[in-house]
């Protein structure tokens, strides 16, 4: 048997955001929210754990500090010994702070990519990817609350409609949960 | 008004004076070297302009909030108004230091017949006779100029802050928001003199302890380290305040910003920093490079020291949101700074006069202690003379719902 799913739409963000605050209230467990534009202090309502993401970037950045300061030392020191300036030139740690600006550059390329490419995978939103929200219209102007049936099993079918029903909806539909992606 | 300076914080700051004067007297009564004279010059230089900078960083910040129309930093803005306070206090020191050097001709010791350990040589007219460079640098590096620029810069810090302090305590009667878009006109005005004035000061009152070298990133540098150590003096009352009670509309997301400040000013002196070593370091020109090698050579410890505390224990221990919202975190990382940047202050002055003997002993950490004494009951005592937030402020219903 599939999974059936309510979704509830709203038309305004400070709606949701308090339709959501009464219904965690009441015990309800809410899945996921489909918005056009990031909504402040939902997360935590809805209990969206905080992300990693800063962890990836600083693991990212090491990635390019350690790559830039071994590519410095294999282009610059090992491989083809540069005298520029007299600067001593077969030893990466004396010659390092004409290297600082290159290993700078690189931990802040690396730390910024990787956070916005693990950000998209994780997400499943790199270009070309299908869309996965219900309601076309979450992307423009209408915000739905997606709530699962079997997350709420303490309640009856019929009392969770009139629970969600009782918030300042504008629609409210139940179906099959149909997985995207 | 609702803060009163506790009888145990009176103890501490009255037990800091105490202890740092008597262990200034002691240290001037044991060093009986030819340098004791120019140290103590040194020192008193040092101190005030650490404490008038973390001033003159704080009424920076002040006026850039007001110039930017900042919402959520009105909580705290008396806090950011009682350190600016001090720069009333901190100018007038520094004005007295000023004038003593002035009438000691630089405040040279006699050795032999030789005018040695000047604050600022070009003060004295034996060495600049003798000295072309310095010569050629006239006007600029003459008593003159010097005290022109000094009157000019103190005239409008006085003013800056007497205005905005003014109309701050006049829109907590008034309201409405007439104050608020003249604050923001005077700040946007403050802002450029500031930018001129905070380099250029640095040229006239510590680059120019060094005259025969210079340095075009030093203003920013020096103002870097100003700004820093303001963010991490404001941070350090928020906190005091909060533990007893007050500045209740300050929530950790307010704490989290401040935190963010010195973590993100901790960042540019650092680039800074580095920039102008890279600079010399790379060009290697002999009469540029010998500030350096005269600092690695005479003060090495204290020199790297002082820039990997600076720069390694602000990024990696603040780093992460949790740490910025840990208050036994920040306060451990506040008072570091606060140490590493006077170790800057003190590599900024010290081996410019005091050439290979300077180190750091006894009157060093007494003068210090009673500086940072001072300092603290005069800004405690500007903060018990208004309420901690403000009343009518247009932003301030924004600044109690920050959230982030």
């Amino acid at each position: 048997m599939a999974e059936r799913v309510i979704y509830a739409m709203y038309d305004d963000d400070d709606v949701v955001k308090d339709a959501a605050k009464k219904l965690v209230a009441n015990g309800i467990h809410i899945r996921d929210i489909f918005s056009p534009f990031p909504i402040h202090g939902i997360d935590p309502i809805i209990g969206v754990k905080h992300t990693r993401l800063g962890i990836v970037a600083f693991f990212f950045g090491l990635l390019g500090l350690a790559l830039a300061l071994f590519g410095m030392r294999y282009f610059m020191i090992v491989d083809w010994p540069m005298n520029i300036g007299g600067k001593p030139n077969f030893s990466l740690l004396e010659n390092l702070p004409s290297f600082i600006p290159v290993t700078f550059e690189f931990t802040v390329l690396f730390a910024g990519h990787g956070m916005a490419i693990t950000y998209l995978l994780r997400n499943k939103t790199l270009p070309g990817m299908p869309a996965d929200n219900p309601y076309p219209r979450t992307t423009d102007d209408r915000f739905v609350m997606e709530i699962f049936v079997s997350d709420n099993e303490q309640f009856s079918i019929d009392d969770l409609h009139e629970k969600i029903k009782a918030t300042d909806i504008i629609q409210l539909e139940e179906k099959d949960y149909k997985k995207i992606k | 008004m609702e803060f009163q300076i506790s009888a145990k914080a009176k103890k501490v700051i009255f037990g800091l004076v105490g202890v740092g004067l008597a262990l200034f007297f002691i240290g001037i009564f044991l060093d009986d070297s030819d340098q004791s004279k120019t140290r103590i010059f040194s020192n008193l230089l040092i101190n005030g302009l650490f404490f008038l900078f973390i001033s003159l960083g704080a009424l920076f910040f002040l006026a850039l909030q007001y110039a930017t129309e900042t919402g959520w930093s009105v909580a705290i803005k008396r806090v950011v108004e009682g350190v600016a306070s001090y720069v009333l206090l901190g100018g007038a020191i520094v004005v007295a230091i000023f004038l003593v050097l002035t009438f000691t001709d630089g405040g040279y010791t006699e050795i032999h017949g030789h005018h040695l350990g000047h604050i600022y040589q070009y003060f004295d007219s034996e060495i600049v006779n003798h000295d072309k460079i310095i010569a050629n640098k006239a006007p600029f590096l003459t008593k003159g100029f010097f005290w022109g620029a000094t009157v000019v810069y103190m005239a409008i810090y006085y003013m800056f802050y007497l205005g905005f302090r003014k109309r701050s305590l006049r829109e907590d009667i008034e309201g409405g928001t007439k104050i608020h878009f003249k604050n923001f006109a005077k700040a946007a005005f403050f802002l450029v003199l500031f930018g001129y004035t905070s380099s250029t000061l640095t040229w006239h009152w510590l680059m120019s302890i060094d005259p025969h070298w210079f340095s075009t990133l030093y203003g920013w540098y020096v103002f870097s380290g100003m700004w820093l150590t303001a963010m991490v003096s404001i941070m350090l009352l928020v906190l005091y305040l909060k533990s007893l009670g007050h500045l209740q509309v300050v929530n950790n997301s307010h704490i989290h910003d401040i935190g963010k400040w010195i973590f993100a000013l901790s960042f540019l002196w650092s680039y800074l920093f580095f920039s102008q070593f890279m600079l010399y370091w790379y060009a290697n020109i002999g009469e540029e490079v010998i500030y350096y090698r005269f600092r690695f050579d005479n003060y090495k410890y204290i020199f790297w020291g002082m820039f990997a505390i600076n720069f390694i224990i602000p990024m990696l221990i603040l780093m992460s949101r949790e740490a910025k919202r840990n208050i036994g975190i920040l306060v451990t990382v506040c008072f570091i700074i606060i140490l590493g940047h006077w170790a800057d202050m003190f590599m900024l002055v010290t081996p410019g006069s005091m050439g290979e003997y300077g180190h750091i002993g006894l009157v060093e950490i007494g003068l210090f202690l009673f500086f940072a004494g001072v300092f603290a009951y005069w800004v405690l005592n500007t903060l018990t003379k208004a309420p901690l937030v403000p009343k009518n402020h247009p932003y301030l219903d924004e600044s109690k719902h920050h959230d982030i």
